[in-house]
């Protein structure tokens, strides 16, 4: 009885005592989703264009950051230290393509997904190797001070993070909506057969798709690397960002926004209100079971390709 | 000239459809089981346990996981990263059985274990009839991430003990105590190996018959069995159930007869990867890939980890994790790219090579 009235009564009378406390839990919710957005992002890009489930993406993030602060360390200013590990993802995209990629063209999609499960152990040890295990401080100067709205304490950092985000997105949108490659992009997602046809070279395009994603891994690894560290832990937001792609839709890039903000208002909100309930520590697995919900309404995720199935 | 089939002739339905039709095929398996049960101990007798303890009870343990998997992800069609957690779920249902009624014996506490997994694993199946593929995957995961946070957050599950850990009670079969810490490896070794030689020969039935062959229509193309007049919701769950009922006995003797005592930190998520590792390396939809794949996951980083010693030179240690790390992702994607069919392919490749050998006309 006393459980039940800890999650079912409790926490909607904590919400109707303090909104103001609710709307700064969930202002910060949606900020923790639009970094949930940016490593989603990246997942969705690849997934669009080649049909992989890149789980290397979170450990993608994690060596970024890792150049990055490897780079920095060897006391280059941080614009070269960026353009430096650009040109590094920019290289590991040629090698992925050149030595995995193109020998698993055709073969299912367990097997591409299991590669990149090899690749992620491997840029891990890589990593590691050329840097070191230690947790390293990320400073690229986006100043952390509290800021206050009209009572709602916000972090600023929390605040251009999720403008740079947005950025980005916007960015992306117009790429893939307005330029050559974008177009080509897009064909060789919708087919990739009749893309080759048209003569769109698909090696290429897994170049540079691989490219973006890298860079996107890069922004999600210089967020997330400035606000906790870079460390081993941050390829596990790897896991956090499954639920956002199921949630959204795998293919989908405004799913993986709004994915990212569902989530993570979700996972604020009940891990302040329910959380003391059932003992904490639920986000862990509390993504997972909101985008089962939805997935139980809508298999192929909110803004997914519906799925046709043909015998 | 040594493997072939000529001259066999079958007489009787039931020899034709006996599990090893060809008459070196079981004497193949004889002579395994035969080596396994009486030549390994007395091979190993005055040994030290780190062969058992390192390289024989891991592989024969995850072996029986990989094939609760294979039977799932290989015949049935349907992709989980929950099996740490289902094996978490054997382990820990052991655990309270077995405390709860001491007297109990314990080879029917590890079924009765299994089948609460099984349970578990219907309750986790029931979104796989509406949807698939990946994102089922990461339905999984659900599973996989709230299993093992209900059994650390909820006392109950390891009996209010202070450090949250399960510690296996000795307990004994025909007076050998085969659990806990103070067990022989061997005769750990023995009780792992027979719960395995019997449980993988069910597998093996249980796939030739009426049920296995429904589950590989599933997994070929699940609408057009389910026009042929297969249910898929009996089918799915009974799927799920079965690599449950493998995956918590397989867990129940990782922590009973392998570690002896264990947190829910040993069934993470790198677990359920690393039988899904086994299951692609060895071959999907094939028992023995299950066991090759075992044994390339489970030798491979006693190798690795032993390399730099053979070959005579030092390094750091975290500098050794490291290298271990990246020639083990860079092993598996070699692997993916030579033989995407694992393992069990390369065998049978063989075999079909051997049945011309050494005259091929």
């Amino acid at each position: 009885m006393e459980f039940l009235t800890a999650i079912s009564i409790t926490p909607f009378v904590e919400i109707a005592d303090s909104p103001v406390f609710f709307a700064e839990v969930a202002i910060n919710g949606l900020l923790t989703g639009v970094m949930y957005s940016l490593v989603a992002l990246g997942f969705v890009l690849i997934f669009k264009a080649s049909g992989v489930f890149n789980f290397a993406q979170g450990i993608m993030v994690l060596f970024a950051a890792l150049t990055l602060v490897g780079l920095m360390e060897h006391g280059l200013p941080v614009w070269l230290a960026m353009i430096l590990t650009v040109g590094v993802m920019i290289a590991l995209a040629f090698a992925i393509e050149r030595l995995m990629l193109r020998h698993l063209v055709n073969q299912e999609e367990i097997i591409l997904f299991m590669a990149t499960i090899g690749l992620a152990f491997f840029l891990e040890g890589f990593g590691e190797t050329l840097w070191g295990s230690n947790v390293k401080r990320l400073d690229v100067g986006i100043p952390d001070m509290p800021l206050e709205f009209g009572g709602i304490l916000l972090s600023s950092f929390d605040l251009i993070a999720a403008l740079i985000g947005a950025v980005m997105v916007a960015s992306l949108a117009i790429f893939f909506q307005k330029t050559a490659i974008g177009r080509a992009l897009r064909a060789v997602a919708d087919d990739h057969q009749a893309a080759l046809s048209v003569g769109i070279p698909l090696k290429t395009i897994w170049i540079i798709v691989w490219s973006v994603s890298g860079m996107v891994a890069l922004v999600a690894g210089i967020m997330w690397g400035a606000k906790s560290g870079v460390q081993f832990s941050l390829s596990l937001i790897a896991l956090k960002a499954l639920p956002v792609l199921i949630l959204g839709g795998f293919t989908s890039v405004p799913g993986a926004i709004i994915g990212g903000l569902i989530i993570g208002v979700g996972e604020k909100i009940a891990e302040v209100y329910w959380g003391p309930a059932v003992g904490g520590a639920i986000e862990n697995w509390f993504a997972y079971m909101l985008a089962l919900v939805f997935l139980l309404f809508r298999p192929q995720g909110l803004f997914g390709e519906r799925i046709i199935e043909r015998v | 000239m040594f493997y072939r089939e000529a001259g066999q002739f079958k007489t009787s339905y039931t020899s034709d459809q006996a599990i090893f039709p060809i008459r070196q095929d079981l004497w193949f398996i004889a002579l395994v089981l035969i080596f396994a049960y009486v030549a390994v101990p007395l091979l190993m007798q005055g040994a030290d346990d780190y062969m058992y303890q390192a390289v024989l009870i891991p592989f024969l343990i995850l072996s029986l996981a990989a094939i609760g998997l294979n039977i799932l992800t290989g015949y049935a069609g349907l992709l989980s990263l929950g099996t740490g957690a289902f094996m978490a779920v054997g382990a820990y249902a052991t655990y309270k059985i077995t405390t709860a009624f001491p007297g109990l014996d314990i080879i029917v506490v590890f079924i009765l274990a299994g089948m609460v997994t099984a349970g578990v694993g219907i309750v986790f199946g029931l979104p796989s009839l509406r949807i698939k593929g990946f994102y089922l995957a990461v339905a999984t995961l659900a599973a996989q991430f709230f299993i093992l946070w209900l059994f650390n957050k909820v006392p109950w599950f390891y009996n209010y003990f202070p450090s949250g850990t399960i510690t296996a009670p000795p307990r004994e079969l025909l007076g050998v105590l085969i659990t806990g810490p103070e067990a022989s490896a061997q005769a750990r070794y023995l009780m792992v190996l027979s719960f395995v030689a019997v449980l993988a020969l069910l597998a093996k039935n249980l796939i030739r018959g009426r049920i296995g062959r429904q589950w590989m229509a599933i997994r070929d193309m699940d609408i057009a069995a389910e026009i042929i007049g297969i249910r898929l919701l009996p089918n799915k769950l009974l799927a799920f159930a079965i690599s449950s009922f493998y995956c918590g006995v397989a867990g129940a003797l990782y922590v009973f007869c392998y570690l002896g005592s264990a947190e829910t930190e040993a069934f993470d998520i790198f677990l359920s990867f690393n039988i899904l590792f086994m299951i692609i390396i060895g071959g999907l939809g094939s028992i023995l890939g299950s066991f090759l794949g075992a044994a390339f996951i489970t030798l491979l980083p006693v190798l690795l980890t032993n390399a730099p010693q053979f070959l005579g030179f030092a390094m750091r240690a975290d500098m050794q994790k490291h290298i271990e790390f990246m020639v083990f992702g860079a092993l598996i994607i070699l692997f993916l790219i030579a033989e995407p069919r694992g393992l069990a392919r390369l065998w049978q490749i063989a075999k079909e090579k051997l049945r011309r050998w050494p005259f091929p006309y």
